[in-house]
């Protein structure tokens, strides 16, 4: 198993839709056969076509707000006195997170498909919140599945879609989060696939999902690669790229320009949830060593009982909330590409506390995780190495449990 | 050993009727309930699905969700399953049944290792909705060397090209899927316009038993008369969760309904 050069990662599958022979594929009811097969056929049309790239690119740049800011996080580096520190602050694009990327595409194919009514999963909402903005902005019809547990604790974006005109579906089966939410509206594409485009919310679920995905957010690693010649000259020698991991589209999406670089001049590290520190409960697969099994369509890393039943997970941060995790991670994985470890919810709060201190940047709580494992290894780095974080969240969302567990002071926001 | 569920084609085939198949879940809401289930309804019923529950499902609807996590937290557990099968076939040796879930499961327990439990528990069939053709190839053919039907599925979304294709690597026995829905949804289209898509592909394949299910209850059952065989699941599940609520006894409240709806069919 081997990485290829010179060929997006997304397209290093063999004929079954699988990577290295062992994760994604589409593991599907025979009825999405066919929605996923034309879904397929049309977005592979659409990546070649000079007049859709265009169109995305428009949408990007005049829409989402590219590019996000590159900053150099000067006081935290000081105060770290190890590596230089960056952010990549992906949270200033149009709607506080990544999450526009994939959106704007989604609703961007279904124009192109004919279809007006589009339909999505979300865990921290910042999915739902794109999703249902985009689809206002090219007049589509949108609905939202959500658990009711993430409607509780996500207050602002569930506001947020409402605002946006779609209609939140809550969840109230199983763990009541995110894996819940993905399964129920895999069900109702099932019952409307005639009508709807289903919009995945990350990197995982059948094979177009996990691809579109990942080609959408990767405009985040084009942006970085330009912006780092623009502040260095040239490549430093050595760059290391943090980013958190739930389903992992941010996390692609800010590594895949670099996929061809030796890991020793540009290491990509993924931070995982690894859930409160006194409860056995994670959302850790990669990080843990949990086993292959199949979820939402993919075969991936997932956290699984020795029957095959999904097991419930546990995380501060709603977002990364999710048992299993991208097909095109597990591969990284394995090919030994990216390192995984994990940040509990102690962990990512006290990086939150650090981070805001210091610098005038306010992570929501899933690349809080990142910023965890980025401060404990940048003490240690010297001062050449080049430390970059995927700052793919605005904390607004947040801000009902950082005021319970961090005070009042934590949870201002403009 | 002649194939059970080839033979139970056969014999309605000849009373000329479809065959019931029904759908009910392992372990709902107990181990004993379940057998208890599958040797009363099994009476009237000419092919017993049996449902592996799972709790990240994607093409069942509230229906058998509910039931899969009633059984799931009252502990069942792909070991029991089988041992349902086992203690079933011990008093009912010629009837059919289909095991029925989802791939992960068999995934975790090794394929081969399923197989070969499934063989020896008296297993005739098995039917997992999210391993669709092409991917259920090399799992199909396992299948069939250990003489279980591979039961695949087509929908109304299946184009005749795919349905062709389909139907070559496919067994004696296939499993239509009468409108776009999940397991237990209200049927969008009328019984005679199922039937018309049944009959196309009937036509491709004249000598295959295909079964129609999704949607169908006691209310319209007598309109799919002219299939191979009928399932209700859904419904079944439903009256199971019924009767729990009204501190009923699932057994005898299920083997009516289904000895309703043979009367229906005959």
């Amino acid at each position: 198993m081997k990485i290829k050069k010179g060929i997006p990662l997304i397209d290093q599958h063999d004929k079954n839709f699988m990577y290295g022979g062992k994760f994604g594929g589409n593991f599907i009811p025979e009825t999405l056969k066919k929605p996923i097969d034309d879904l397929t056929k049309l977005f592979h049309k659409l990546r070649n076509d000079k007049g859709f790239l265009k169109e995305r690119d428009y949408y990007f740049e005049n829409y989402v707000g590219a590019p996000t800011p590159f900053i150099k996080l000067d006081n935290l580096t000081k105060h770290l006195k190890g590596a230089q520190i960056y952010a990549k602050v992906v949270s200033e694009a149009n709607g506080g997170a990544h999450k526009i990327y994939n959106a704007t595409v989604h609703c961007l194919l279904a124009r192109r498909s004919g279809k007006k009514f589009v339909i999505g999963d979300t865990g921290a909402g910042y999915a739902g919140k794109m999703l249902s903005m985009a689809a206002k902005k090219f007049g589509l019809k949108c609905k939202i599945f959500m658990g009711a547990k993430d409607i509780k604790r996500q207050q602002p974006n569930v506001k947020a879609i409402k605002k946006n005109g779609a209609e939140v579906v809550p969840v109230y089966s199983g763990s009541q989060t995110l894996v819940d939410a993905v399964s129920e509206c895999m069900r109702y594409w099932v019952a409307n696939c005639n009508h709807a485009h289903m919009a995945v919310g990350s990197t995982v679920g059948p094979s177009i999902f996990v691809r579109i995905c990942g080609w959408s957010t990767s405009q985040i690693s084009r942006e970085l690669k330009s912006q780092i010649i623009d502040e260095f000259g040239s490549m430093p020698k050595k760059i290391k790229l943090y980013n958190c991991v739930g389903g992992g589209s941010s996390s692609f999406g800010f590594w895949n320009e670099f996929m061809d670089y030796n890991r020793k001049q540009v290491e990509f590290i993924g931070v995982e949830a690894g859930g409160p520190t006194k409860s056995k409960k994670h959302a850790a697969p990669l990080t843990y060593g949990s086993k292959i099994g199949i979820l939402h369509g993919a075969a991936q890393y997932v956290n699984q009982n020795s029957d095959g039943q999904i097991e419930e997970t546990e995380s501060i941060s709603a977002g990364l909330d999710y048992p299993g995790v991208s097909p095109l991670h597990c591969f990284l994985k394995d090919v030994k590409r990216a390192r995984y470890t994990a940040a509990s919810d102690e962990d990512a709060l006290e990086a939150y506390k650090l981070v805001t201190k210091y610098e005038n940047l306010k992570p929501s709580l899933e690349p809080s995780h990142a910023f965890s494992v980025a401060i404990k290894e940048a003490r240690k780095l010297s001062k050449d190495t080049i430390v970059i974080v995927n700052s793919c969240g605005d904390a607004h969302k947040d801000k009902d449990i950082l005021e319970k567990r961090l005070g009042k002071k934590y949870a201002k926001f403009n | 050993m002649p194939n059970l569920i080839n033979l139970a084609f056969k014999k309605v085939k000849q009373e000329n009727r479809p065959a019931l198949l029904t759908y009910t879940v392992a372990g709902d809401n107990s181990k004993k309930k379940s057998l208890e289930i599958l040797k009363s309804i099994s009476n009237y019923a000419d092919i017993l699905e049996l449902g592996m529950p799972h709790n990240a499902l994607v093409a069942d609807g509230n229906q058998i969700q509910t039931s899969a996590y009633r059984a799931i937290k009252n502990g069942i557990k792909l070991k029991d399953i089988f041992q349902i099968v086992k203690n079933f076939k011990k008093s009912k040796k010629q009837k059919p049944i289909i095991l029925m879930g989802y791939y992960n499961m068999v995934y975790q327990f090794g394929e081969n290792n399923f197989l070969n439990i499934c063989k020896k528990v008296g297993v005739d069939g098995l039917i997992l909705v999210d391993l669709p053709w092409p991917e259920n190839k090399n799992f199909s053919y396992k299948c069939k060397n250990k003489g279980i039907t591979f039961v695949q599925l087509l929908s109304p979304t299946t184009s005749v090209k795919r349905i062709k294709k389909i139907l070559k690597d496919s067994h004696e026995m296939i499993y239509y899927i009468s409108m776009l829905s999940t397991t237990g949804g209200k049927l969008k289209i009328s019984p005679k316009a199922i039937m018309n898509s049944y009959n196309r592909i009937k036509r491709l394949c004249p000598k295959k038993n295909i079964v129609i299910g999704f949607g169908i209850t006691d209310k319209s059952i007598n309109k799919f008369k002219g299939a191979n065989g009928v399932v209700i699941g859904s419904q079944l599940c439903k009256t199971l969760t019924k009767s729990i609520k009204a501190r009923q006894n699932p057994v005898t409240k299920l083997s009516s309904i289904v000895k309703k709806l043979k009367g229906k069919i005959i």
